[in-house]
């Protein structure tokens, strides 16, 4: 009989060695005459025992990690084909705290399945969205989002129902689905493991948006950086396509919907949707005024919807489900579950996907395990660059986006970046100002210049160089950046900025 | 020595640019990539990718004919390779090593890694060794900051780097190398 073994082809379990594990087990079955095929699946996003091997037995998947490839003869020797016991193993996967306390709706497939195999797609619950979204009139598919109470992934939390609503309403004869696949967040990567680990996910999410708007062209935005996922989404469209899931007869619909994948260039503001179509389009990365919004004259002029991968990815659940099953989920006006990612200087590092309204305390402690250097958690920066550093603290605050922001915080993409005892939060802040300088699109002034200014002054403050009258200059700065920019990263650059400032005075003041 | 090599020399007296075979190479390169991808709309930044993935840079000779090929100014061409980080306008050395220097990965002590590079191995950000076999750039975020920190090595994501994994997998070039 033959025996599944899985080996992660997320780029994160490559990082850490897990071609070469794949290649041992396939030797060792090889020399010990087994029976095995190896599956490379996604991640299940416990990142800290990657290189995580699951082998399938019948009392499920077991799994083992993290695993290098000179554990694999003893994986072997102790019978791992059978889920024999080993120092490395930790039980059927689904029974790990970390993964059975998680609240898998978008992620469901990821780690599963094969991402590229169409029939895994299909068998484990794959295009029924979509299907459905066949049957339903255009605004109907988007009274279900509106219904799901499900809000933009990307940072700005604008509930995307009422997004698809004005594209759907615009009139033009041609409409986009533009994607956000730009992720630029340091501390973020829940976009990249949804287009490795089931990249069909937000295909059929994007054909569902199309369906609902009447856009027959989607457009990914990829980040240069992910070099795998890259790999993953032009196979998975070019699948899809031949499989009719994609083209001009949508699973026999007669609807058409087709995509295609351009690749950015590493220009973290390209990730700021304005300066996205830009980007698209052949341009400069520059931020447009707004209005007109995207929505009504978008790519190449037309009404286009521009979301998040998140965003997109969830489209299929809601559809499968309905709107009001994913509003069950969280609090407030929070609706449905985030992937958290829990990064940096943290034990227990990794995708957290849980309904809103979980605290920081519970994820940074319960899921992540404290830090990685067993120190203590001295600061977290969640949000992304552009989000504020937190203290010990705030770490009783829910993770709901009003309460979160009324307490000077923003949960972004929902990643979040671990820093120890060790860390110095006057460079962080200065980092943060430079950060700005480089990735400024250069049209406001604040931005642009200021932010340069920023980082002198932080450098005089710690110098020690009339104190006082530098921290009322950076505040100053600070304010003008946030009244003046035209977009976010100068308007926001100033959070983590004067949080770092505020919470951690003494790092001024060495 | 962290300097860039200077960029290819201009072809000798007397030889003609249409009868140097590298001049020729590229600008053959350069062709390809503009036939391939000029039918997209929007096509400059797929073609400017489309070079630099075959030839390592975006050479000068690029501008007129990417401007001639899409009926757009030469300025507008250098203004789109001039505002993206990714494009380099001279050669790299023969491999490239992408230190992601974003906050996940500085929380893990990237700065370290960084300073090992420049002090061990000659090999200082924005910059190539004097062999020319490495250039180091730097990246704002890979995607693996669980497993921070991270680089990418001519397109490959490691995790978890500290300096004896660097020496290691540049032990690992130098082997590859000399095979
Ligand atoms: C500087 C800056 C960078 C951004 N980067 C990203 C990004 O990488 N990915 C993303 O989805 N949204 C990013 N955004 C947010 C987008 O502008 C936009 O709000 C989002 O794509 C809309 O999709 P959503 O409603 O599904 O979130 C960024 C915004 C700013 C100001
Ligand atoms: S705030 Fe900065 S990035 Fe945004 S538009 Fe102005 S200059 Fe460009
Ligand atoms: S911050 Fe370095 S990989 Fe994300």
């Amino acid at each position: 009989m033959t025996t599944t073994v899985y080996v992660p082809r997320d780029s994160a379990a490559l990082s850490v060695g897990a071609e070469a594990v794949a290649e041992a087990i396939v030797a060792g079955a090889r020399a010990g005459g087994h029976d095995v095929q190896v599956v490379r699946n996604g991640s299940r996003g416990m990142l800290w025992l990657e290189p995580l091997v699951e082998v399938a037995t019948a009392n499920g998947r077991i799994a083992y990690g993290p695993v290098a490839p000179g554990d694999v003869e003893g994986l072997f020797a102790a019978g791992f084909l059978r889920g024999g016991d080993h120092a490395l193993c930790h039980g059927p996967t689904d029974k790990i705290p970390y993964f059975a306390q998680q609240t898998r709706l978008t992620f469901a497939r990821v780690g599963v399945t094969d991402p590229l195999s169409l029939e895994h797609y299909r068998a484990h619950g794959g295009l029924v969205g979509l299907q459905r979204a066949i049957t339903m009139a255009p605004a109907a598919i988007v009274d279900e989002v509106v219904q799901s109470g499900l809000r933009g992934r990307g940072g700005a939390g604008f509930p995307a129902g009422i997004k698809w609503r004005t594209v759907l309403g615009a009139s033009a004869d041609q409409k986009y689905i533009a994607c956000n696949a730009d992720e630029g967040d340091s501390g973020t990567f829940s976009d990249r493991m949804v287009m490795e680990g089931d990249p069909y996910l937000l295909l059929e999410g994007m054909a569902i948006a199309g369906l609902a708007v009447g856009a027959t062209e989607g457009w990914i935005y990829l980040r240069s950086e992910y070099p795998d996922a890259r790999v993953a989404l032009v196979t998975a469209i070019q699948r899809a396509r031949a499989a009719g899931w994609l083209g001009d007869d949508v699973l026999g619909s007669g609807r058409q919907f087709d995509v295609q994948l351009r690749i950015g260039a590493g220009s973290y503001i390209c990730g700021e949707e304005t300066a996205m179509l830009e980007s698209l389009e052949g341009k400069r990365g520059m931020v447009r005024p707004k209005p007109p919004l995207p929505a009504l004259a978008g790519l190449w002029g037309k009404p286009t919807v521009v979301n998040n991968v998140m965003t997109l990815a969830a489209a299929p659940w809601i559809l499968q489900h309905g709107g009001a099953a994913y509003a069950a989920h969280g609090v407030g006006r929070s609706k449905g579950t985030l992937p958290f990612q829990l990064a940096g200087n943290v034990k227990h590092g990794g995708l957290v996907e849980v309904p809103f309204g979980i605290t920081l305390r519970e994820l940074l402690h319960d899921f992540g395990g404290g830090t990685a250097s067993g120190r203590k958690i001295r600061a977290v920066q969640v949000g992304g660059p552009l989000g504020a550093y937190l203290p010990a603290s705030r770490f009783d605050l829910p993770l709901d986006y009003e309460p979160f922001a009324a307490a000077g915080g923003m949960i972004g993409h929902g990643g979040i970046v671990v820093f120890d005892d060790t860390v110095d939060m006057a460079k962080m802040a200065r980092y943060a100002m430079e950060f700005c300088a480089i990735e400024s699109c250069g049209k406001c002034t604040p931005c642009r210049i200021g932010s340069t200014r920023g980082k002198e002054v932080i450098d005089r403050i710690v110098a020690g160089e009339r104190r006082e009258a530098n921290v009322a200059l950076l505040q100053d700065l600070c304010t003008t950046m946030k009244d003046t920019s035209l977009c976010a990263m100068g308007g926001l650059t100033p959070l983590p900025v004067l949080s770092a400032l505020e919470h951690f005075p003494e790092d001024f003041a060495r | 020595m962290t300097k860039r090599p200077e960029p290819r020399p201009p072809a000798p007296a007397g030889s003609g640019a249409d009868t140097d075979p590298s001049r020729a190479a590229i600008d053959a390169a350069i062709d390809a990539a503009i036939a391939e991808n000029r039918d997209l709309r929007g096509a400059t930044l797929p073609i400017l990718h489309a070079i630099q993935d075959r030839l390592g840079y975006v050479p000068p000779a690029a501008l007129d004919r990417i401007a001639k090929a899409l009926n757009l100014s030469r300025a507008d061409v250098h203004g789109v390779l001039t505002f993206y980080h990714d494009f380099r306008t001279s050669p790299p050395g023969r491999h490239v090593l992408k230190l992601c220097r974003a906050e996940a990965c500085q929380a893990m002590g990237c700065e370290r890694v960084e300073r090992h590079l420049a002090e061990r191995h000659g090999a200082a950000m924005h910059g190539t060794t004097s062999d020319g076999r490495l250039t180091v750039e730097p990246v704002y975020c890979l995607g693996n900051c669980a497993l921070s920190p991270s680089l990418l090595l001519d397109g490959r994501v490691h995790g978890r780097v500290t300096p004896e994994r660097l020496d290691a997998l540049l032990a690992g070039l130098a082997a590859e190398e000399r095979a």
